[in-house]
């Protein structure tokens, strides 16, 4: 069959603010969705110009290569910190912060948790992913009791490393975040729900309500030993059980 | 049905194979080819099943995915 190309629109390209660089994440991983999600996000609120990007240390280091805005790389869990004296400087700039499990809820706990309780009016992309992906899929605090990891071969045990945090929870119960919400992207609503998420998210710090954070569960085919398929069904069936998805705050 | 087609950039795509999962019409396949970093690429199989609903780029990781739809007065022709 020959497609008449002349009758055709375009109802899906590149985002704009993305460079023509390719990503470095591996095969089927949900980074490169996020990232494209943010993409997207950016030009359809035309901020472009305004946004920056704070980069955290994990797989997502060389992020500000990829976008076509400012960017910076923070010291490993000091993204929030960064955010914040970013947006102080000049609040009419569009700061975000793109981190991990292992920058956000393990190095970054205090950076994290004081930029929400002061209410920063910054934009918070945490990746949850259950691992430390780029190091070589080490036990992350958001690790799944029973999940395997390299320093947990066993799978993680209660007595010996605790629980896997609920980290949107814990900023949920502050009083000054006004979007706090968790996401996933294992099928095609979901990824719509993670997309209008952080469009809200964004749309809160560009009206300067305040804080927001969105959790996104995401996968790690590579570091989990599954397929990309697979690791979707994973998200699904096993890791929404103990991190439960929807708003958490929505005071915007 | 609105008629689609998509163009997939076989040196982005990385056969990592969620556009054949999350495709509802079942268009897409492993092709028997190999880009240059060495992965196996996509490719439309059926093409004339596809209905540019862009779930396959939605969730394409690599942004290897364009997807074109008809235009809405051509669909009543």
């Amino acid at each position: 069959m020959s497609v008449n190309m002349d009758n055709m629109v375009k109802v899906f390209e590149r985002p704009r603010s993305l460079t023509d660089a390719q990503f470095s994440y591996c095969p089927g991983c949900h980074h490169g969705l996020v990232t494209r999600i943010i993409a997207h996000t950016i030009d359809e609120l035309g901020i472009q110009d305004r946004a920056v990007i704070v980069a955290s240390v994990g797989c997502s280091v060389t992020m500000y290569e990829w976008f076509r805005c400012d960017g910076i790389q923070a010291a490993h869990g000091r993204a929030c910190a960064v955010a914040t004296g970013i947006k102080r400087v000049n609040s009419n700039l569009i700061v975000f912060t793109y981190q991990g499990d292992g920058d956000l809820a393990a190095i970054g706990t205090a950076e994290s948790i004081h930029a929400a309780n002061r209410g920063e009016n910054i934009t918070v992309i945490f990746i949850n992913n259950q691992i430390y992906g780029m190091t070589g899929g080490q036990m992350a605090p958001t690790t799944l009791l029973g999940q395997r990891a390299t320093s947990c071969p066993d799978g993680r045990n209660a007595q010996l490393a605790g629980y896997p945090i609920r980290f949107a929870e814990v900023i949920a119960q502050l009083d000054a975040p006004v979007y706090v919400t968790r996401q996933a992207l294992y099928d095609q609503k979901r990824i719509m729900a993670a997309s209008r998420a952080i469009k809200k998210a964004f749309q809160c710090q560009i009206d300067g309500k305040g804080y927001s954070l969105v959790e996104i569960l995401t996968n790690c085919p590579t570091n989990w030993r599954m397929s990309p398929v697979e690791s979707n069904s994973y998200v699904m069936n096993q890791v929404v059980g103990t991190f439960p998805l929807g708003d958490l705050v929505d005071r915007g | 049905m609105p008629k689609g087609t998509v163009v997939i950039d076989r040196e982005r795509c990385k056969g990592c194979g969620l556009c054949l999962a999350l495709c509802p019409e079942d268009v897409l396949a492993y092709s028997a080819d190999y880009n240059q970093s060495g992965y196996n690429v996509v490719y439309m199989e059926r093409p004339e099943r596809c209905i540019g609903c862009a779930f396959c780029a939605q969730t394409c990781p690599d942004i290897a995915i364009e997807v074109y739809r008809e235009k809405k007065s051509q669909q009543r022709e």
